[in-house]
């Protein structure tokens, strides 16, 4: 048993931490240039051949940085549906896709193709109409297509329960990122604000809720690694633990985010509250996480079916949502 | 990263895991806890049964009777005592406390004597730290000692010591210097509980059980070889055992907390449990699953590092209000039926005497409050309070 990240998972934390701080917004091919859209892709089909472990370490780090962009849409989301020659398109960064699993699409704006769900299949979407939503959160656009029809076949609808475990997982390790920066902005606002002669980290008022805060996020980390290492590594054919495991840390990581986030508004008190601070957009970006795909009561009311061993349970990873295209459009 | 086990890791549970199957006696086996249990005879031959097989002291050095072993043995150790619902050793301070405390700072004449009968049961050890006016703040230790020629002479009160009724050895703390205040002055000794002027008395707490107890020391003669560390360095040598009592712990934590949300869904699926209550079940097993992936973590950075994570600081704090949750959803779901007790309840009472026990978790072993500000000052860096 070895629960640590490898040096050179390390040093890609680092050097996604430091471009980021330099590239807010980096484009598709600048991150392609870094390998990142090709991490888990075969070597034979231009990628690293790595793992989700690794992607995990920049999802968290993407999640940090507040990135906006299709990397969560088509490492997460659509993936595991594409056929090698697609993916290799991914790995050289020629193309990103989104896909159409929910009513509301993510990362629609700057995705340069669509997949769609329709009857047993994953397919294509040619033409169509692409509405961007206004959001709360402006980090990840959110949009509708309409029309279009189904083009090529990319996958049976088999391979969800793989994208919903990846997805889950992906935004509970986001959720990660963006807490983990929210309760640094805290820490280091607590140990140097001074109000009754004192730094305010030293009231146990405002020091308890933070180690509240540092204690919710590292649990909510160890799930969302412990999801990450089991999309790497389980069996498909025995996909129930991932699925638990993707569930337990979307479910746990979301809320942690909010929370954390809102610890660390009250620290920063009137600061916290201004449209200037970062904090607000870190707020956001944990609600959205939260409200994107199932909530956290619909995956427990999932893992307790599947704890309760009930005869009608339904394996989390196999609902499906109702998607807004069938086939043939 | 890499969560399974190792080859040898797995030879290792399933070695175990078979021992398990045949050797915890029926009688013992899903026992409900507290220390009173340790009394009878059959706990004293269980845990000299773990001792004879070589699962006791598994991480200790082969020269002091351990097994020389890695961490995650200790670690698949405690899940597959967990999953047998195996009763623990009862040398639990012994083996948790005293015995981690002689081997960094005693003599080798202290642990050739101490350590071997630690881990083979033949003599149970008690703590004597907390006092009526040293709690939380330990620094606030008067129970005296005073060098006369070859003994410190000792005279004071402790309190809330889990396993005194049943000591042959207590580790004490006490004021050598009595100008001294606060963390100057202390010296930490080992006392023979069966001295003349030792007296223990029991505690009856919230679940009617006596599981700790009063101390009193009255002109007690300790032999001056039983120092521990040196005269005045009693504090460094409190803070040793404290890190052993915290840090050693959270695998044993995270297995007791397995085993009662496993119970506890057994229960839900024995009587019924509706949406909300499912709601709650689902969160306790994710909590679960949380500290155990919290420990692993912080045992590899150990395992790698030699210094366990500072994420493993939080595990003590997560499960005893865990805890806490889970027998309470328990009592909820047995309905009118928890106002009863003993043999008149469902499964003999275990939910009612586990709720009341459990409130005794985020006050032992440091309370709740002085763990969160260890976790503030400690690990986030804030600056301190006091």
């Amino acid at each position: 048993m070895d629960f640590t990240f490898t040096p050179e998972q390390d040093a890609l934390r680092e050097q996604a931490r430091e471009f980021l701080a330099a590239n807010p917004e980096p484009s598709w091919a600048q991150l392609a240039e870094l390998g990142w859209t090709g991490v888990s892709i075969a070597e034979e089909d231009g990628g690293a051949g790595l793992t989700f472990v690794e992607e995990a370490v920049l999802f968290e780090e993407l999640g940090r940085a507040l990135y906006r962009g299709p990397y969560l849409s088509t490492i997460a989301l659509t993936l595991p549906a594409l056929p090698d020659d697609l993916r290799a398109e991914v790995a050289s960064g020629r193309t990103s896709w989104t896909l159409a699993f929910g009513p509301l699409v993510p990362d629609l704006d700057t995705a340069e193709r669509v997949a769609i769900v329709g009857g047993d299949g994953i397919f294509e979407l040619e033409g169509g109409e692409r509405e961007i939503l206004t959001t709360s959160d402006e980090s990840r656009p959110l949009g509708v297509v309409r029309g279009g029809e189904a083009g090529r076949r990319l996958a049976d609808t088999t391979v969800l329960i793989e994208i919903e475990a990846r997805s889950q997982t992906a935004l509970a390790l986001e959720a990660c990122g963006v807490a983990q920066r929210a309760l640094e902005y805290a820490i280091e606002y607590a140990s140097t604000r001074e109000q009754f002669g004192k730094r305010i980290g030293v009231y146990q008022a405002v020091s308890h809720p933070l180690a509240d805060a540092y204690t919710r996020l590292e649990l909510s980390r160890s799930l969302a690694l412990w999801a990450a290492w089991c999309v790497a590594n389980e069996n498909p054919q025995t996909w129930t633990r991932p699925s638990l495991a993707a569930a337990a840390a979307k479910s746990s990581a979301a809320e942690t985010a909010v929370a954390v986030c809102e610890t660390s508004i009250q620290v920063l008190g009137g600061i916290g509250f201004t449209w200037e601070h970062e904090l607000h957009r870190l707020y956001k970006r944990a609600l959205g996480i939260e409200s994107f795909g199932a909530s956290g009561t619909r995956l427990r009311a999932e893992i307790a079916a599947a704890l309760l061993n009930e005869p009608e349970a339904k394996v989390p990873g196999s609902s499906q949502v109702p998607v807004s295209v069938t086939e043939g459009g | 990263m890499d969560l399974r086990d190792t080859r040898e890791e797995a030879a290792f549970r399933a070695e175990l895991r078979a021992w398990l199957e045949d050797n915890v006696p029926d009688e013992l086996h899903g026992h409900r806890g507290g220390a009173a249990r340790f009394d009878g005879p059959e706990m004293r031959a269980w845990s000299r049964a773990l001792h004879d097989a070589g699962y006791v002291g598994l991480t200790w050095p082969e020269e002091y009777g351990g097994g020389g072993a890695p961490y995650t043995h200790q670690a698949i150790f405690l899940e597959e005592m967990a999953r047998a619902e195996a009763p623990t050793h009862i040398g639990v301070i012994g083996l948790g406390m005293a015995g981690p405390t002689i081997m960094a700072h005693g003599t080798e004449e202290q642990k050739a004597r101490y350590l071997a009968p630690i881990l083979s049961a033949e003599e149970i050890w008690c703590q004597g730290f907390s006092e009526p006016g040293a709690g939380s703040d330990l620094a606030g230790v008067r129970t005296s000692s005073r060098l006369d020629d070859a003994h410190f002479v000792v005279d004071g009160q402790k309190v809330w010591s889990s396993f005194a009724h049943l000591a042959d050895w207590c580790i004490l703390l006490t004021r050598s210097d009595p100008d001294s205040t606060r963390h100057a002055g202390l010296t930490y000794l080992i006392v023979d509980m069966h001295a003349p002027g030792v007296e223990v008395r029991p505690l009856t707490q919230i679940t009617g059980e006596a599981e700790f107890n009063e101390i009193f020391f009255t002109g007690v003669r300790v032999p001056a070889e039983n120092l521990l560390g040196e005269i005045g360095g009693g504090w460094q040598v409190a803070m040793t055992t404290l890190l052993h009592e915290r840090g050693t712990l959270g695998f044993a934590l995270q297995a007791a907390l397995e085993v009662q949300v496993l119970k506890l869904i057994a229960l839900a699926r024995d009587r019924g449990a509706d949406q909300l209550q499912r709601d709650r079940i689902a969160r306790e097993w994710i909590e679960m699953e949380a500290v155990r992936f919290t420990n692993y973590r912080s045992l590899s950075a150990l395992m790698k590092t030699g210094l366990p994570g500072p994420e493993g600081s939080i595990s003590k704090l997560v499960w005893s209000e865990a805890n806490q949750r889970v027998t309470k959803l328990a009592l909820e779901i047995l309905g009118p039926d928890a106002a009863l007790s003993e043999g008149n309840a469902p499964y003999g009472g275990y939910w009612q005497y586990q709720q009341l026990r459990s409130r005794g978790n985020t006050i032992e072993a440091g309370t709740s409050e002085v763990l969160r500000s260890i976790v503030a000052e400690r690990v986030l860096g804030l600056p301190k309070s006091r």
